[in-house]
């Protein structure tokens, strides 16, 4: 099937701010580009964070709720000691240093690659409005601030598939 | 696996037309691989097939990033020199084996 129908376009939304939800979308926003498919991301509500200039390159995963969670070794992670102050900020910094040796970059350069392939960053309207930010808090990957409609203007075509991550 | 004539030699190629033999490579076969998909190489595609080449013998995979960073070309660069897949078709180009890193 897919020999007869290949991907054409991807548009993803990204709501999400933490580094695992962001990169998702960047690693799948960038893999497009690579393959000369076409794409187009959208960050709504909190996957704001990932094209705001103060929040991008320090972005979070959660050491609370997140039953994935382990200690280096494999052991499991005590919710307890997930809500220290201090432990959230060390164990994103962790993954964020174990990316950088796969060669995956700070979210700022994984912007470039994505828009040096042509791929398209969008920031959400109502999101926007509703954390009062403005268009100079967006890096300036940001194509446009746009409203949901607009996006699925974009999102037509043959061979194109929406992925909310 | 399969076989395809480039530089008037028959050579072994994967099933996504990948040299199997990376010692096969010449810059002419290079030349004859481009032409079956649309290209014209330049002598700054041929500097980016030697760096590739050079890079995937050192083992460590190979990443678009890396390339970007070489100092040969930036990341839109070699998106302009190999449109559509810009580390797939260098690679494949440069007769190294198919990427396989995610970025």
């Amino acid at each position: 099937m897919s020999e007869n129908k290949p991907l054409k376009k991807v548009c993803i939304i990204c709501a999400k701010g933490s580094i695992e939800d962001v990169y998702a979308t960047l690693v799948m926003g960038n893999g497009a580009v690579m393959e000369g498919i076409e794409a187009k991301l959208f960050f709504t509500f909190f996957g704001l964070d990932a094209i705001t200039k103060k929040t991008m390159n320090n972005l979070h995963t959660g050491t609370v709720g997140n039953p994935a969670m382990r200690m280096p070794g494999g052991l499991p992670f005590p919710t307890l000691l997930g809500i220290l102050p201090g432990i959230e900020a060390g164990v994103s910094a962790m993954m964020r240093s174990q990316m950088e040796k796969l060669d995956i970059p700070p979210v700022d350069e994984f912007l470039d690659m994505i828009t040096a392939g042509g791929g398209e960053i969008y920031a959400c309207k109502l999101a926007v409005d509703m954390f009062k930010l403005k268009k100079e808090d967006f890096t300036d990957h940001v194509k446009d601030i746009i409203t949901i409609g607009e996006f699925y203007g974009m999102c037509g075509g043959e061979g194109t598939q929406i992925i909310f991550t | 696996m399969a076989q395809k004539t480039y530089s008037g030699k028959t050579l072994e190629v994967t099933n996504e037309g990948y040299l199997v033999n990376q010692a096969d490579w010449s810059k002419e076969v290079a030349a004859d691989m481009a032409k079956e998909i649309g290209m014209e190489l330049t002598p700054k595609h041929y500097e980016v097939l030697e760096y590739l080449r050079k890079e995937n013998a050192t083992g460590i995979p190979l990443t678009i990033r890396k390339v970007g960073k070489s100092g040969i070309v930036d990341i839109k660069g070699l998106y302009d020199l190999f449109p559509g897949g810009p580390l797939k078709f260098s690679s494949k180009l440069a007769g190294i084996p198919k990427p396989v890193s995610c970025v």
